[in-house]
């Protein structure tokens, strides 16, 4: 079993290490302002998890978080840097919300359609990138930001225009055939927003593993990402791997946008780009691009989103702090050399007293 | 219309400058081998540091006030971007990883001092007047578009861009750091310490940075509030639409200034109301897209961008 060999252990404790380092550099904070760390961080994790209408809402947080930590990941094991997931979820999301509004299907149909519209038109959004990368050899850090605005813009007349709310700043909000929540699954975590669009991340979990891992088109993807030239020489077409990639992670974050504005939230907000975008990068540094590892980094994420509302109405600790607790693992994941030239050490330091 | 572009250009002009700093701390970077797509945190920062400073001095010293924020926001900047170097230089992390982490720390971090500070997370201060330079600006055509109603920073600015050509291009720490983003070991067998070069260069680029930020600040925006509106990306966008050159930069940041100003002001202008804002709004990401399309086969990144310094590699 892979997970059990040395190196994944040595991996594994190096994670918890830089996840550890962060929340001391944030309870380091805390102490610094002035409040108490032992009462942020159990505040902060109660409000996340105490109760059964908590982990729900944990759970609806997540949600989106898993969909762009996988579009940043399968882009990353291409060796692409998808910074566009935010525009791909207001694409994804716009179009479903769209069909939601206007369609007037039963209900499984109507979801089916939306989801379908997301994943298409997040997937065509970011393919469109993937192929001014193969075919025209343009950075797709800059097609992906230009993606962005364009996709920000288009939706910021588009809203107003065709689906206008009561609200300048939303759309009209979707009815309840269109929303990702159900009654018997709000019902089972007391009312929290918890929505199916954790059973669909889930989902996109199981397949981007099994894609990844049990695929020609995965082993082509990975191929690409780790030598461009090796793998066009055993035969890979490395352009059609990169349309595909990035097809792929538009499709997810589009996706994750649908989660976002038909599940966590009931409209489409204009103006303001969905942060889940970045921080689905951060999620999936934190994973190591692995699937599983986008799951488990994005429930944590969600803890602490979730989380701090809760920590913030209770002590004077601003909300900012999880963030700042997220970036800080980011970077200690980033300087982990230094944490394992740490490990080695006591490591031997241990060996040798024997 | 000329009319027109006379009245648009100094808002253009305030809109670029930013911009430009900011991407001319982006090339001393990459040009040096080191990706910073820290930028923007770095510019957050320089934004929050000029925010503090200011709103601290301002009542006591007035409008000088303003300068010690340009300065405190550089020294942030630039101690800020340490991270970055260290990480990226010292312990040869992944340059991108490390780079988003400084954008997501900036973001937090100052938000949450700032809450901390004042009880809110923003800050106002009251930013630089805009003036005429004497005689320049009754100079024909260009006096108008150039000289009048401008700020002081712009010329500060466009001081440090025409200084950093000279030293990119005309000295030999230039030449080590140019050579750095192309071929450190060569640099390194010469004699020539390639870390200590990159840590200069990353340390540069977090001073402009800072700097970019805290004039958003003091010209047109007026208020910390965690945010730069990406305009630390769209600077990494113009450094690699200008294709990693000075004077590539210059125009693209231009561009980028007198397009996305067009479509703020299409509204007031009657030539433009026809078109429809969505157009306007896009046209300079979708022009952008487009010179890319055209150009980019031919462009080339420093070779040595992106990688750690391994002196035993060929």
């Amino acid at each position: 079993m892979p997970i059990f060999d040395r190196r994944s252990r040595k991996e594994a404790l190096l994670l918890v290490l830089t996840i550890l380092a962060g929340l001391a550099a944030g309870a380091v904070l805390m102490l610094l302002t002035g409040n108490d760390p032992a009462a942020g961080y159990g505040y902060l994790f109660r409000g996340g998890l105490m109760s059964l209408e908590r982990a729900g809402n944990t759970l609806a947080t997540a949600a989106p978080l898993i969909f762009t930590g996988l579009s940043v990941a399968v882009a990353f094991k291409t060796g692409l840097f998808n910074i566009g997931a935010a525009g791909q979820m207001l694409i994804g999301g716009f179009c479903a919300v769209a069909v939601g509004l206007t369609a007037d299907f039963p209900r499984p149909l109507l979801l089916a359609a939306m989801t379908a519209a997301a994943a298409v038109s997040g997937g065509v959004w970011a393919a469109a990138a993937g192929w001014f990368k193969a075919r025209f050899n343009v950075h797709e850090v800059v097609s992906t930001i230009m993606l962005n605005w364009i996709a920000y813009w288009l939706v910021y007349y588009l809203v107003p225009a065709y689906f206008k709310g009561p609200f300048a700043t939303e759309s009209r909000n979707i009815p309840a055939a269109a929303s990702l929540r159900t009654d018997w699954l709000s019902g089972l975590f007391d009312g929290s927003y918890i929505n199916l669009g954790i059973f669909l991340a889930i989902a996109a979990v199981l397949l981007c593993a099994f894609l990844l891992q049990r695929t020609t088109l995965g082993f082509a993807l990975k191929a690409v990402g780790f030598n461009r030239l090796a793998a066009e020489y055993a035969g890979i077409d490395a352009g059609r791997s990169i349309v595909a990639a990035m097809a792929l992670a538009g499709a997810l974050a589009g996706l994750g946008g649908m989660t976002l504005y038909c599940g966590y939230a009931a409209s489409l907000q204009i103006g303001v780009l969905p942060s889940q975008g970045i921080d689905g990068i951060a999620v999936a540094l934190l994973a190591s691009n692995s699937p599983w590892g986008v799951l488990a980094a994005a429930l944590f994420f969600g803890v602490l989103y979730s989380g701090k509302g809760f920590m913030n109405a209770m002590t004077s600790i601003p909300p900012e702090i999880a963030d700042t607790i997220i970036a800080t693992i980011i970077y200690f994941a980033a300087t982990s050399a230094l944490m394992e030239k740490g490990v080695d050490k006591v490591v031997k330091r241990l060996k040798g007293g024997v | 219309m000329w009319e027109l572009v006379e009245r648009i250009s100094p808002y253009a002009v305030a809109f670029t400058v930013p911009l430009l700093i900011t991407a001319t701390g982006g090339l001393y970077s990459e040009r040096s081998g080191v990706i910073n797509i820290g930028l923007e945190g770095l510019m957050v920062v320089g934004s929050f540091a000029a925010a503090l400073t200011i709103a601290a001095l301002q009542p006591v010293m007035g409008g000088e006030a303003l300068w010690l924020g340009l300065l405190a926001a550089v020294a942030a900047g630039a101690l800020f971007s340490l991270l970055h170097a260290f990480a990226s230089v010292s312990l040869h992390a992944n340059q991108v990883i490390s780079g988003t982490a400084i954008n997501m720390i900036a973001g937090a971090l100052t938000v949450f001092i700032a809450r901390n500070v004042t009880g809110s997370g923003n800050i106002q201060v009251s930013p630089f007047a805009r003036f005429d330079i004497p005689g320049l600006s009754d100079f024909p055509v260009v006096g108008k578009l150039l000289f009048a109603n401008t700020y002081p920073t712009t010329w500060l600015c466009l001081l440090i861009f025409a200084a950093a050509y000279f030293v990119l291009y005309r000295t030999v720490f230039g030449l080590r750091l140019r050579a750095c983003g192309e071929h450190p070991q060569a640099v390194a067998s010469a004699g020539v310490d390639v870390g200590r070069i990159r840590y200069a260069a990353v340390v540069i680029s977090g001073a402009c940075a800072g700097l970019g930020g805290a004039i958003v600040l003091t010209t047109f925006s007026g208020e910390f509030n965690g945010t730069v509106f990406g305009l630390g990306f769209l600077a990494l966008a113009a450094l690699i639409f200008g294709q990693w050159k000075p004077l590539g930069i210059l125009g693209a940041t231009f561009f980028f200034g007198f397009a996305s100003t067009v479509a703020t002001s299409a509204q007031a202008i009657p030539a433009l109301a026809y078109i429809p804002g969505v157009a306007l709004k896009t046209f300079p990401y979708v022009l952008t897209l487009l010179v890319l399309v055209v150009f980019s086969k031919t462009t080339r990144p420093p070779r040595a961008s992106g990688e750690p310094f391994e002196p035993g590699k060929r």
